[in-house]
């Protein structure tokens, strides 16, 4: 196997662990405030479709991530709703939204089927102008990878270095005594849920609009579980769903590399790989008792009436 | 009752606007998706096709619950089920049907069964919570199920599919219609459920874990054996509606047949508060939309996917429960 070769698979790693990392950041912010968004699979979904269909339309990749952000903060919002407002069950609630993101992004997307854009720009990685073009053509990186690691540790600092962020966290240990305190839990979840619908879209408009450059019928596949997994694998905190994101990207990566060398281990096991390790990781942590799952996560905030 | 119809009703309304934006005739679908399912006998025992995997999947979601165990994890179980009933059709094709499809059906429920166990113990161990590991094995299972059909099942053509089963490892279908007998099997564990919930010591002992499991312990009521062996059960029920979907309704193992009828199920169980009737009537109606929208493809030229939009809104609209009638004698 040659150098080229694993270069391209680091880099193509790198292109599919990017939307994860957003997508998780923006399921972490809704957890912490104690919501369980299982809709995100829906949100990614007609996110990456109004993107993509946006960047089509208007020819500005740009503007197409800026409506990819919203539309995710807005699909999130409606959870809000139903979860903060109504109070219904969080998990039915989110399944829901699931199949409304199947439906309205087939409907989106449909015009824009087999379109072609011109998708984020490319950047060279600095440094590495005087390579060989074969190699830099490989690290050539639309700005959303460059921001990802940043906006990770941005969701660091505004979770635990802002009074927002405190009263973020406080609301998802326990609405009634945040609400004692003087905060407002269902303002704070509502804004939670905005932004992490805001980091969601990042990640949805990573994926159509600088990857995969086209719109199919739930081109998703499973990424809103995936990062729903990867947020219990960083045990809810940002720097650690870098680790994670890297983990189930390098399995990817390492399915390409086996590929490529020839070797026979079925891709689809070792996309297990990451889910196990992550079951075994809870074990391990629920054998030392050292929990860290906001303690009110899931449950439905009644209010003091 | 009456709140419940307003409600579907906006939700109808709701659809028909998107519909609209979409240039499309919406009084025109929406006979065409009534007409297509309530207005013929062929197109009610389509909704009854439709129905037939909601109900299993809604009863694995709801037996647990009833303990207070939260199965997300239906999607999963119903893959492997599907897998190791398929096993049973390929290995022993050659056995008659009345061997062979207890068998399937044994191993669909043993599959089911063995997916949720791990949750099981977990929980029962207190190590991990249920809801998060039936969650991630979900993703898990379609891997598997695609590993075992691309690495060994795959018919000679397709890659991506077994060989068509042979006929003895179809379920029987009923009426000359695509109904197959697992809507008779589905029926029938909803009444046994009923039954066991209302009159058994286990269903005594069940309701007592779900009020409070710590009184129920004290009580010298086997918390952890419950907990175990009722997780597996749901798993096993689920399993059953994977082999149920493939040897009943399509006949071959594809290897992403689901896209979501375990959810489904969670949805509707949790709808009709995990009430044997409620699940029936729930799946009966979103059989009707689901079923509705493969006509609406066709004469529509909307995608399937869209009729998705109209069964979220009417979740929506019931999650919701809008305040229309009552409410206001409190102000």
């Amino acid at each position: 196997m040659t150098l080229l070769a694993v270069l391209g698979v680091l880099s193509s790693a790198i292109y599919s662990g990017t939307s994860l990392l957003y997508t998780t950041l923006g399921e972490i912010i809704d957890q912490r405030s104690g919501i369980v968004n299982l809709g995100l699979e829906g949100v990614l979904l007609v996110s990456a479709s109004a993107g993509f269909a946006l960047t089509a339309i208007t020819g500005n990749p740009y503007l197409g991530v800026a409506v990819s952000m919203l539309i995710g903060g807005v699909m999130n919002l409606s959870l809000g709703y139903l979860t903060v407002t109504r109070r219904a069950n969080q998990l039915a609630s989110g399944l829901s939204l699931m199949f409304f993101g199947f439906g309205l992004s087939a409907l989106i997307g449909r015009p824009y089927v087999g379109a072609r854009i011109v998708g984020l720009p490319r950047l060279p990685l600095p440094g590495l102008s005087n390579l060989p073009v074969l190699y830099s053509s490989l690290f050539r990186f639309d700005l959303l990878i460059y921001l990802a690691i940043p906006a990770a540790v941005l969701v660091w600092w505004l979770l635990f270095r802002t009074r927002w962020g405190l009263g973020l966290r406080a609301v998802g240990e326990s609405a009634d005594i945040a609400f004692a305190s003087g905060r407002d839990p269902r303002l704070i979840r509502y804004q939670a849920l905005f932004v992490g619908g805001l980091f969601a879209g990042l990640g949805a408009a990573h994926l159509s609009i600088a990857y995969a450059m086209n719109w199919t019928e739930y081109m998703t596949a499973g990424r809103g579980f995936i990062a729903v997994a990867l947020v219990i694998f960083s045990k809810w905190h940002p720097l650690r769903a870098i680790a994670g994101a890297l983990l189930f990207s390098a399995a990817v990566a390492f399915q390409l590399l086996l590929q490529s060398s020839g070797t026979q281990i079925s891709p689809f096991l070792l996309s297990t790989i990451p889910y196990l390790v992550t079951i075994l990781v809870l074990m391990l942590w629920g054998g030392t008792r050292r929990h860290s799952a906001p303690a009110s996560l899931g449950r439905v905030y009644l209010g003091t009436e | 009752m009456v709140r419940y119809g307003v409600m579907i009703v906006f939700a109808f309304l709701l659809f028909g606007i998107i519909l609209l934006i979409a240039g499309n005739d919406p009084i025109q679908s929406y006979r065409d998706l009534f007409g297509s399912t309530l207005g013929s006998a062929y197109g009610l025992s389509e909704v009854f096709v439709a129905m037939t995997p909601m109900l299993l999947t809604a009863l694995a979601v709801a037996l647990p619950s009833r303990i207070g165990l939260i199965n997300v994890g239906v999607e999963g179980q119903l893959y492997l089920g599907a897998g190791l009933a398929t096993w049973g059709a390929l290995a022993f094709g050659d056995l008659p049907a009345w061997l062979l499809l207890p068998w399937m059906i044994l191993l669909g429920m043993i599959g089911g069964g063995l997916w949720a166990l791990i949750p099981g113990i977990l929980r029962a161990m207190g190590l991990v919570n249920e809801t998060i590991t039936t969650l991630l094995l979900n993703s898990v299972a379609p891997l598997i199920v695609s590993f075992l059909v691309f690495g060994f099942w795959h018919s000679p053509v397709d890659t991506n599919k077994t060989p068509n089963f042979p006929p003895a490892a179809r379920l029987p279908t009923l009426f000359d219609t695509r109904i197959d007998l697992s809507l008779v099997i589905g029926l029938l564990l909803l009444a046994v459920f009923w039954l066991a919930m209302k009159y058994s010591r286990w269903g005594l002992e069940m309701r007592a874990i779900g009020g409070n499991p710590q009184a129920a312990l004290r009580n010298g009521i086997p918390l952890k054996t419950y907990l175990i062996s009722v997780m597996c059960l749901g798993g096993a029920i689920g399993g059953l509606a994977g082999m149920a979907q493939v040897s009943g309704f399509y006949g071959v193992l594809l290897a992403n047949f689901s896209r979501g009828i375990g959810y489904m199920g969670f949805l509707i169980s949790w709808l009709a508060g995990g009430n044997p009737l409620g699940i029936v009537l729930t799946s009966f109606g979103v059989a009707i939309i689901t079923s509705g929208g493969s006509l609406l493809q066709i004469t529509r030229d909307v995608p399937y996917a869209v009729i998705n939009i109209l069964l979220a809104f009417t979740l929506f609209v019931v999650l919701a429960r809008p305040q229309l009638l009552g409410r206001r004698k409190a102000a």
